[in-house]
């Protein structure tokens, strides 16, 4: 079993002594020399020194040695950063952490951006335009937001795509499938639930044209609509609904949903690419 | 120890013939189950009790009538003629503010070109004619051209006639309208209502909810009215 566990990294293990050292007990009293604390006198400076250095070059691991004492994480942070992954794992592999990337990008701009914008029906477009025209860098942190949201939807689907072409949705991954479709939903619905924030001429009509295209579902469809407006028209607490279910709801239902997608990924593990499969297949053939 | 399943006494309801340890003459549910049950319980009461009143204040709005009844001015009589619309910007809800002001066509009722409405018998009709620019296929903004006397929606083609009934594309019901009345000979514009095709008024509906046929029932009306 202990053979299974990779070595610890030779970054995290402790330093070896160094020649002329006596290993672990020189914090007692007196060092090698048979100086007594008394008599200091010349050396002290030189070996307060040598301490400091020896004190920074231990300190991180006495660091992760106290977390990790305390929280017993080295075992599943070891499995994670040392785990196998399958021969042929290449760059098609990276688009799942490009979308988590995405996400954290947005989330945090989004963070910045809320600090700024209002969501009243007459003062939402005035502060969106006061983010781009007079908050220091609202510019560029409003376009990352923006252009991000654009680059997270590209991103999903790609990954989708990867998923799908390298049949890694199959037993026993389905589902993380499953669970990826509800992020790629709740991504859709951040993208529409967003694109009132502006609040100008295109938001407002887009997002009127958005909630009646899901007013025409049978049955359910009116009252569908009279959820996502807050009532029989659009009005001012449309506004605010969006608000919160685009930096509350949406985002929250995401960062669980992610936490379970990478669970899923850590504990399955990935695919290999069908074609390594395949030539394994014939390898194996020609063996026996 | 037989495996526990193979035992029969396992089976019994009283927790005395199966084993468990101090258990009472006659009873039949185990300490640990009731703790079980009641950790459950008074969970789930505790969330409901925060749980329930949240959701009906996010569902509430549905089940209200959200429409304020405002009558708003849109002119004097001598504005409007029986022969074509006029174009008003109002707000249909105030306080949606700058962005979400949209266009009314008014005109004056034509007696003999307006056909004649179910809704209005034994009644008098309407006395002007104020029809909303909101597609019903999916709400885009509809314009009004005089020159073919139709209204054309910019999105996906949809056409109506001078009444507002459908003539082509997508719309599955007339453009809807709203009340109107003459105060002290000054138009004034009241709540939306949605007609069918024979221009009877039903509350309002959404855009793409049907009014005829066997697909009516298949779109509910709102439960507040």
């Amino acid at each position: 079993m202990s053979k299974l566990v990779p070595p610890i990294p030779k970054f995290l293990r402790p330093a070896p002594p160094r020649p002329g050292q006596n290993g672990p007990g020189r914090n007692g009293a007196g060092d090698e020399n048979g100086n007594t604390p008394g008599k200091r006198g010349t050396g002290g400076q030189h070996g307060t020194a040598v301490k400091l250095r020896e004190g920074a070059a231990e300190g991180g691991t006495q660091v992760v040695g106290w977390l990790d004492e305390r929280s017993g994480m080295s075992p599943i942070v070891r499995a994670q950063l040392f785990r196998k992954v399958p021969k042929g794992t290449n760059w098609f592999y990276t688009l799942g952490s490009a979308t988590l990337f995405a996400f954290v990008s947005q989330a945090v701009t989004g963070v910045f951006l809320a600090m700024y914008y209002n969501p009243d029906p007459s003062r939402a477009y005035e502060s969106a335009a006061h983010i781009t025209n007079e908050v220091f860098l609202g510019e560029l942190v409003r376009g990352m937001h923006k252009w991000g949201s654009t680059v997270m939807i590209i991103l999903i689907f790609l990954h989708m795509g990867r998923t799908f072409v390298f049949g890694a949705y199959k037993y026993p991954r389905e589902l993380n499938w499953v669970i990826g479709v509800l992020l790629l939903v709740l991504t859709l619905a951040m993208g529409f639930t967003g694109y009132l924030l502006p609040f100008d001429q295109r938001s407002l009509w887009a997002t009127v044209v958005g909630v009646n295209i899901n007013a025409s579902n049978p049955v359910i469809g009116p009252y569908l609509a009279d959820f996502l407006r807050g009532g029989a028209e659009f009005g001012a607490a449309t506004l605010s609904r969006f608000y919160a279910l685009h930096m509350l709801l949406i985002p929250g239902l995401i960062g669980a949903l992610i936490g379970a997608h990478l669970y899923m990924v850590a504990k399955l593990g990935t695919t290999a690419p069908p074609w390594l499969k395949a030539e394994k297949k014939s390898l194996s053939r020609e063996e026996i | 120890m037989a495996p526990p399943s193979k035992s029969p006494k396992r089976k019994s309801r009283y927790t005395a013939d199966r084993g468990v340890a101090g258990a009472f003459e006659g009873e039949t549910m185990t300490r640990r189950g009731v703790m079980t049950g009641g950790a459950l319980l008074y969970g789930g009461i505790a969330s409901a009790a925060f749980g329930l009143p949240a959701l009906g204040f996010a569902l509430g709005p549905m089940f209200e009538d959200g429409t304020p009844d405002v009558w708003q001015d849109v002119g004097v009589e001598a504005d409007f003629t029986a022969e074509t619309y006029v174009p008003k910007v109002t707000n249909v809800v105030a306080d949606v503010g700058e962005a979400g002001k949209t266009t009314i066509y008014v005109r004056k009722l034509d007696p003999e070109r307006d056909s004649k409405s179910k809704s209005d018998k034994g009644k008098e009709p309407l006395p002007y004619v104020a029809i909303s620019t909101r597609c019903a296929h999916l709400g885009c903004p509809v314009r009004y051209i005089q020159a073919s006397e139709r209204f054309a929606c910019p999105c996906h083609g949809g056409i109506y006639d001078f009444e507002g009934k459908v003539d082509g594309g997508p719309p599955v019901r007339p453009l809807d309208r709203f009340y109107t009345r003459v105060v002290n000979g000054r138009v004034e514009i009241g709540e939306r209502f949605s007609v069918n095709s024979e221009l009877e008024r039903f509350s309002p509906r959404d855009p793409s909810s049907h009014l005829d046929g066997l697909w009516q029932y298949l779109y509910p009306a709102r439960p507040s009215t």
